[in-house]
């Protein structure tokens, strides 16, 4: 069986009885006869637990319904609801939201988190896509919107949106990470909080757009050009330096997100997609392009989103996430209401290309299992695993690591803080552990 | 379509089971390999680039108009407008326009501290600060420049910003108090961690 690190080979998962983890071919034949994975109870849900506890087993090992004895939904037999302009969550959903944190006398600086542990697929709707602000979503007006591409060219450009909308389009299913993402990881002591509200500074969308290039192309590139100042609508003006070389190549200027025109929080009306590279390079509200021969320094590419080493000097220009994957279910803030079989659920991406491979571990990283990765795995995207695990009831610990296209593999939290010390504040990328004590209760556990 | 078999519902013999199976998987092999094959992003603009067909639907910007653009300003001093400004007069905006988040004698609030800061940055709890942290002093002009204070950024005169960048800089040392701070004083400052930092070049890739 595959292993994602070569050293890891003494550790090669146990086949058979002894792995927690179910091959997934058996797994599947044997769905009917289990009556298919107990759900896995969310806080928010306690009645869930209890329908699960109260039902008893028959003889064929299947729960019986605890409920009443119709099995007609009271729903029926009512006239339903009108037809809405804009479709909102069903109500009872309405508790699946970002959780929001801003500075106290600046309320636009700050970040709102997506739920990953409440999401399924690999898509992030765009209401709860997340959010890192540096004063606040601006309201730019279309009809006066401009692009204004200058500096090192030829030709310097202004484009409107109905010029931009004429170009040729492309649509690609891709992450964004904002590069402090999951930084809680370098506390002493565990985050205990839900697995969104500590790594859901990233989410997945497609992003539909103009490749810059074409415009890169029109204006004339001056041979001496090797950077691309891009500057944002934003109250924080937020401006960032960008290698040129990134921007000829896959860079998107995107007016689509999910099939819409871009949320106001996303960048409403421009906003620069970076394939696989942090957040804050992805500059929203995206009004100018300016070509030139170096780095500007901005704060935010030097006192911000720079990575402190243990020896004092601090890594620039670290633009490209590293492989990390995540378990989000089971993960903190649920339970399991019995011993029996869960599917464990998760995101994968890499901001080098695709997910390669995942592994499960319930025992805290001594054994491995590869997790099956749903179709489809794309370039810096996320990918969904899964995994059908038997849990014994017994303590547990879960974890997942990724493999990219391209052999990065996340590292263990050990490892990371033993190679950057505990001040790198951005990139952290570490193997998450969910700890299952006797009761099914999850916890976050360093390991 | 109804009459379709549905599978592990329906009856199905034996050898059927075996067929049916073997085009299920060759079926989730192709969509495998579609997937795999996905992996490599397409180059959509590559054509419209070769046939030299792009839309050109943008304006031409004259000189006269690009001027308006606010400068980028770079660590040697490029793109700094004129004026200047005495720490003196530093001290008294600061108190008004700054005060409130980063602290009467910047210290620090609910905005980060800018005066002072405790070396090394070996330390376990590194301070990471203007003056233990920023590498240049254009950076801190940039920043008030374009996005202080936040609830009005963006109205500093020339004359303003330097002078709180003179304030700052004295309170960390780093500027006489009795002089006044201009483009070519900010681009002369040579901030303690200048050599603190490593710049990449990725590529974009592994």
């Amino acid at each position: 069986m595959d292993v994602i690190c070569p050293d890891a080979t003494q550790n090669a998962p146990r086949r058979g009885a002894m792995s927690p983890f179910l091959d997934r071919r058996v797994f599947l034949r044997r769905g009917a006869q289990l009556a298919l994975a107990l759900p896995v109870a969310a806080q928010a849900g306690p009645a869930l637990a209890a329908a699960s506890d109260a039902g008893a087993i028959d003889a064929h090992g299947a729960h019986t319904d605890p409920g009443p004895a119709t099995l007609d939904a009271p729903s029926q037999g009512v006239a339903g609801a009108g037809f809405s302009n804009y479709g909102m969550p069903a109500a009872a959903e309405r508790r699946v939201i970002r959780l929001t944190g801003s500075n106290r006398d600046v309320p636009g600086n700050g970040v709102s988190w997506t739920p990953l542990e409440s999401l399924e697929g690999i898509l992030t709707p765009s209401g709860l896509h997340f959010e890192r602000h540096h004063n606040g979503v601006p309201q730019v007006d279309p009809q006066q919107f401009k692009l204004t591409l200058h500096g090192l060219v030829a030709r310097p450009l202004r484009f409107d949106l109905a010029a931009l909308l004429r170009y040729p389009l492309q649509s690609r299913l891709l992450f964004v990470e904002c590069g402090g993402n999951s930084n809680a990881g370098w506390h002493a002591e565990p985050m205990q909080k839900p697995a969104g509200s500590v790594h859901g500074l990233v989410s997945c969308s497609e992003w539909t757009g103009v490749p810059l290039r074409l415009l890169l192309a029109e204006a004339g590139v001056d041979p001496r050009a090797s950077w691309v100042i891009a500057s944002g609508l934003d109250a924080a003006a937020t401006e960032v330096s960008l290698p040129l070389a990134k921007l000829q190549g896959d860079a998107l200027l995107a007016l689509y997100q999910n099939g819409e025109r871009l949320r106001a929080e996303n960048g409403y009306p421009l906003r620069l997609i970076l394939p696989g590279w942090e957040g804050v390079t992805q500059i929203k509200w995206l009004h100018r392009l300016e070509v030139t021969d170096r780095p500007v320094m901005s704060r935010n590419e030097t006192a911000q989103y720079s990575e402190l080493r243990p020896d004092g000097r601090a890594d620039q220009f670290t633009f490209v996430m590293g492989p990390k994957s995540l378990i989000t279910s089971p993960s903190f803030g649920q339970h399991l209401p019995a011993p029996g079989v869960y599917e464990v659920r998760g995101l994968a991406w890499s901001g080098h290309g695709a997910v390669a491979a995942v592994e499960v571990s319930a025992d805290g990283g001594r054994n491995w299992s590869l997790a099956r990765l749903e179709p489809p795995v794309l370039d810096r995207c996320f990918t969904r695993f899964r995994a059908a695990w038997r849990w014994d009831g017994k303590p547990a610990v879960l974890q997942s690591r990724v493999r990219d296209t391209h052999g990065n593999v996340q590292p263990g939290r050990a490892a990371l803080v033993a190679e950057r010390g505990r001040n790198g504040y951005f990139h952290y990328n570490a193997i998450v552990s969910w700890a299952v004590d006797a009761d099914g209760v999850l916890s976050h556990v360093y390991v | 379509m109804s009459a379709q078999p549905c599978l592990g519902v329906t009856r199905v013999p034996a050898r059927k089971r075996y067929v049916l199976r073997r085009w299920l998987l060759l079926g989730l092999s192709c969509a495998g390999l579609l997937a795999c094959s996905a992996v490599r992003p397409p180059v959509v603009a590559a054509g419209w680039l070769q046939a030299g067909s792009t839309p050109a639907l943008g304006w031409s910007v004259s000189s006269q108009q690009l001027a308006t653009l606010r400068p980028a300003i770079y660590p040697d001093g490029h793109g700094l407008p004129p004026g200047q400004g005495l720490a003196g007069n530093g001290a008294r905006l600061y108190a008004t326009q700054c005060a409130s988040c980063h602290g009467a004698q910047g210290e620090g609030g609910t905005a980060p501290e800018l005066v002072g800061g405790e070396g090394p940055l070996t330390r376990p709890d590194a301070d990471k600060t203007l003056l233990t942290y920023w590498p240049y002093a254009t950076t801190l002009f940039d920043t008030v420049a374009r996005s202080m204070p936040p609830a009005a950024p963006g109205h500093l005169s020339a004359d303003q910003l330097y002078a709180l960048c003179a304030w700052l800089l004295e309170r960390n040392g780093l500027w006489p108090a009795d002089t006044p701070l201009d483009a070519t004083g900010l681009a002369s400052v040579r901030m303690p961690n200048r050599a603190g930092f490593i710049a990449h070049r990725p590529t974009d890739g592994p």
